[in-house]
């Protein structure tokens, strides 16, 4: 079973090697000993974590091990859930991102996220681009904002298909577009850390493929760190991936060490599924 | 069956035939049916109920739509006047003219009947009083002939809508069977007839001798000028309650404490803020007695549960994955209600606001207790300030006033006001249903 898994995957962790290698980069987001509660729960338990700027760190393990959780730490969309309570360090460019003089609001502006289930508004797909840059300034007027637009469209690889109808609703596009309208919204307001909660769980194969593509692309600008529940995508797209087991950080290293030669015993059980 | 089969070796299944229903399939038909003809039953019942309500109300209100007017023309000279305004009994002296003027008209169409002074005053009221009125006020007018239409009495109108008949006419002060005669007469002779009864809906409330002059208009002001009062103050704070229970507040003992509370509210007795406002409105804080502006104020605390329980349910309805994009992208808690939530919610803040208005509308006892009825509302406000502090009725308190009257004729004014408010509370359903049709989006 376990050689089966390894093989069938072969080409998928050999290949593409070379360019899954990591440069020496800059740590973009430090966590120190997080813990996360919920309420009496214990979510994640003691996660200390460097995720490096232009590079796709994949968060995979079971469901409900916490990385979703942890995930929504790092722009404190947790924040949002009143029980919810957040310890320890997660530092952003080295400033503590849970500091009393954090703005979650001026955060979330540099650390943006696509969740799992493509949530346009439902308002046409100009504005839907528009919104972010429009509450946070970023133009000046109408032919600046335009151009916001189309840059965020078209690196959401989605320009080619709705430039000729902007003011049609975002909701009214298939379920991929719609999927790709969210990373372009997410990119419009200029982040630096990309989070996305399993783009791709709702999408067919092909709209999953045309989204790692572009979450390839974005590498190139953005820290981008992805939750999936594939761990063929995260083969394909990361260059790091994490495993979260029952709230801990199991593991943490290159994708393909991970992959062919991970060190945990439990990391290898799940990977070749036999957890999970 | 199956557990014989799973635990014997190899005991025959028995064979059974699905065109034949078996016991249990056919219990479980049965009680399938029966039910279905439970419920047939109810909603046949509800409708022959709410037939037999609309008939009965059409049927009794639509003679109040109705007028039975007498058309004469008349003409007074200035020595005639002059001459009238010099008598002891003036009124009465105007009256002499008019029944002359009538006996001569009647004899050129060549008509034989019979009238004294007093059986004219049976079917028209005080015609002398109406005459002198309308001269004093329209001098310019003496000399020349003036089309007068005069009501006639409630019991001439009644004969007219059949509520009065021959039989069941006995001889009072009010009306004899030798005044029928006259009508008839009138009536070949085209001098009386039936018209519809713009006063009705135009007037106000008169006298409770004069059904005739009896209108809903003016409490339709009050009743628009307290629903005024009740959109301005039940809608913003109803509203911005809701979004800060559902948005905002932290959860825990003392919003809970709240939250019951504000169900709770939505159940007391209506009759309950009726008193509350007239020891806090009226004796505390002396706010004019009878004014559209007390009864609005005492409606919109009877309203603001309903409007915050329906405002929390539709914001509640707005998927969560909205209100994360919106955060998402950098939007502030406040930015994301307001420009993504909120829009959202409109269709159902929108139908839960008109629905609370229209209960409010409809509402009788508060305003029985802060003094809306007893009284004769006798005209419509002066200007618009005037609307909210001025005594004024309300449509259902008015109908309220109408139904206790003696006469008759009040009881068909009372079902028509119903036939009225009906129409208003309907065309407030109807505006409802577009705006949320309107608002209405898919997502």
């Amino acid at each position: 079973m376990d050689a089966n898994f390894a093989k069938e995957n072969e080409p998928m962790y050999d290949a593409p090697l070379g360019k899954n290698d990591v440069d020496a980069k800059d740590t973009k987001i430090a966590a120190k000993d997080v813990q996360v509660y919920y309420g009496d729960t214990h979510a994640i338990k003691d996660v200390s974590v460097d995720l490096l700027d232009k590079t796709v760190t994949a968060f995979i393990g079971p469901s409900g091990c916490g990385k979703s959780t942890f995930l929504r730490c790092l722009n404190r969309m947790n924040d949002t859930i009143d029980i919810c309570r957040v310890e320890g360090l997660i530092e952003l460019d080295g400033e503590d991102i849970y500091d009393k003089r954090v703005d979650p609001v001026q955060l979330r502006a540099k650390v943006g996220m696509v969740f799992q289930k493509p949530n346009p508004f439902p308002k046409s797909i100009y504005d839907n681009v528009a919104y972010g840059p429009k509450i946070h300034g970023l133009a000046k007027n109408k032919a600046e904002l335009d151009e916001i637009v189309e840059k965020a469209l078209r690196r959401g690889a989605i320009w080619d298909e709705v430039k000729d109808r902007l003011d049609a609703p975002g909701t009214g596009l298939s379920g991929g577009q719609q999927q790709r309208l969210c990373i372009a919204r997410a990119v419009a307001t200029e982040p630096e850390v990309l989070l996305m909660d399993e783009p791709c769980s709702a999408l067919d194969p092909i709209a999953t493929a045309q989204v790692e593509e572009l979450i390839d692309e974005l590498r190139a600008s953005y820290s981008v760190v992805i939750v999936t529940h594939s761990m063929q995508q995260a083969a394909r797209v990361s260059q790091k991936t994490a495993f979260f087991h029952l709230g801990n950080l199991v593991e943490y290293g290159e994708t393909s060490q991970i992959f062919t030669n991970p060190v945990d015993p439990r990391t290898e059980s799940y990977i070749t599924g036999r957890i999970g | 069956m199956t557990d014989a089969s799973i635990g014997g070796a190899a005991a025959p299944r028995k064979k059974s035939s699905i065109h034949e229903l078996d016991a249990r399939t056919r219990k479980r038909n049965a009680s399938e049916a029966r039910f279905k003809a439970f419920g047939l039953g109810a909603i046949l019942i509800g409708l022959f109920f709410l037939v037999t309500l609309a008939v009965s109300i059409v049927r009794s209100g639509l003679p109040a739509f109705t007028e039975t007017v007498v058309d004469v023309e008349f003409t007074l000279s200035q020595a005639q006047f002059d001459e009238a305004e010099s008598t002891l009994f003036k009124t009465a002296a105007y009256s002499d003219l008019f029944i002359a003027d009538l006996r001569g008209t009647l004899e050129e169409r060549g008509m034989q009947v019979a009238f004294d002074e007093a059986a004219i005053e049976r079917l028209l009221g005080k015609v002398g009083g109406t005459l002198r009125e309308f001269y004093r006020a329209n001098p310019e007018q003496l000399g020349q002939p003036v089309a007068f239409q005069l009501p006639a009495s409630s019991r001439v109108d009644g004969y007219f809508n059949g509520r009065v008949t021959r039989e069941t006419l006995e001889d009072t002060r009010f009306l004899q069977g030798s005044d029928l005669d006259l009508v008839d007469a009138l009536h070949e002779a085209g001098v009386i007839r039936q018209d519809f009864n713009w006063t009705f809906l135009t007037g106000a409330d008169s006298g409770v001798d004069n059904p005739g002059g009896a209108g809903i208009g003016a409490s339709v002001v009050g009743s628009f000028f307290m629903m005024l009062v009740v959109l301005v103050l039940a809608l913003p704070i109803g509203v911005a309650a809701s979004i800060y229970l559902e948005e905002f507040a932290p959860q825990n003992k003392f919003t809970d404490l709240i939250e019951v509370n504000i169900s709770n509210l939505a159940a007391v007795p209506s009759i309950v803020f009726g008193i509350l406002g007239l020891a806090v409105f009226i004796q505390f804080m002396h706010l004019p007695q009878s004014a559209p502006l007390v009864g609005g104020l005492v409606l919109t605390l009877m309203t603001l549960p309903t409007i915050i329980i329906s405002t929390r349910a539709a914001l509640k309805a707005v998927p969560p994955s909205i209100r994360d994009a919106a955060l998402g992208v950098g939007a502030s808690k406040m930015q994301a209600v307001f420009h993504h939530v909120l829009p959202l919610a409109m269709p159902g803040i929108l139908t839960g606001t008109i629905i609370g208005l229209a209960q409010a509308l409809g509402e009788t006892a508060p305003l029985l207790l802060i003094g809306m009825v007893g009284f004769v509302a006798r005209g419509y406000p002066e200007g618009f300030l005037g609307g909210f502090t001025e005594p004024n009725s309300a449509m259902p308190a008015q109908i309220y006033t109408w139904a206790a009257r003696a006469d008759a004729s009040f009881y068909e004014k009372a079902w028509g006001g119903i036939i009225v408010l009906l129409v208003f509370l309907l065309l407030m359903n109807v505006i409802a249903i577009i705006l949320r049709r309107k608002f209405e989006r898919r997502w």
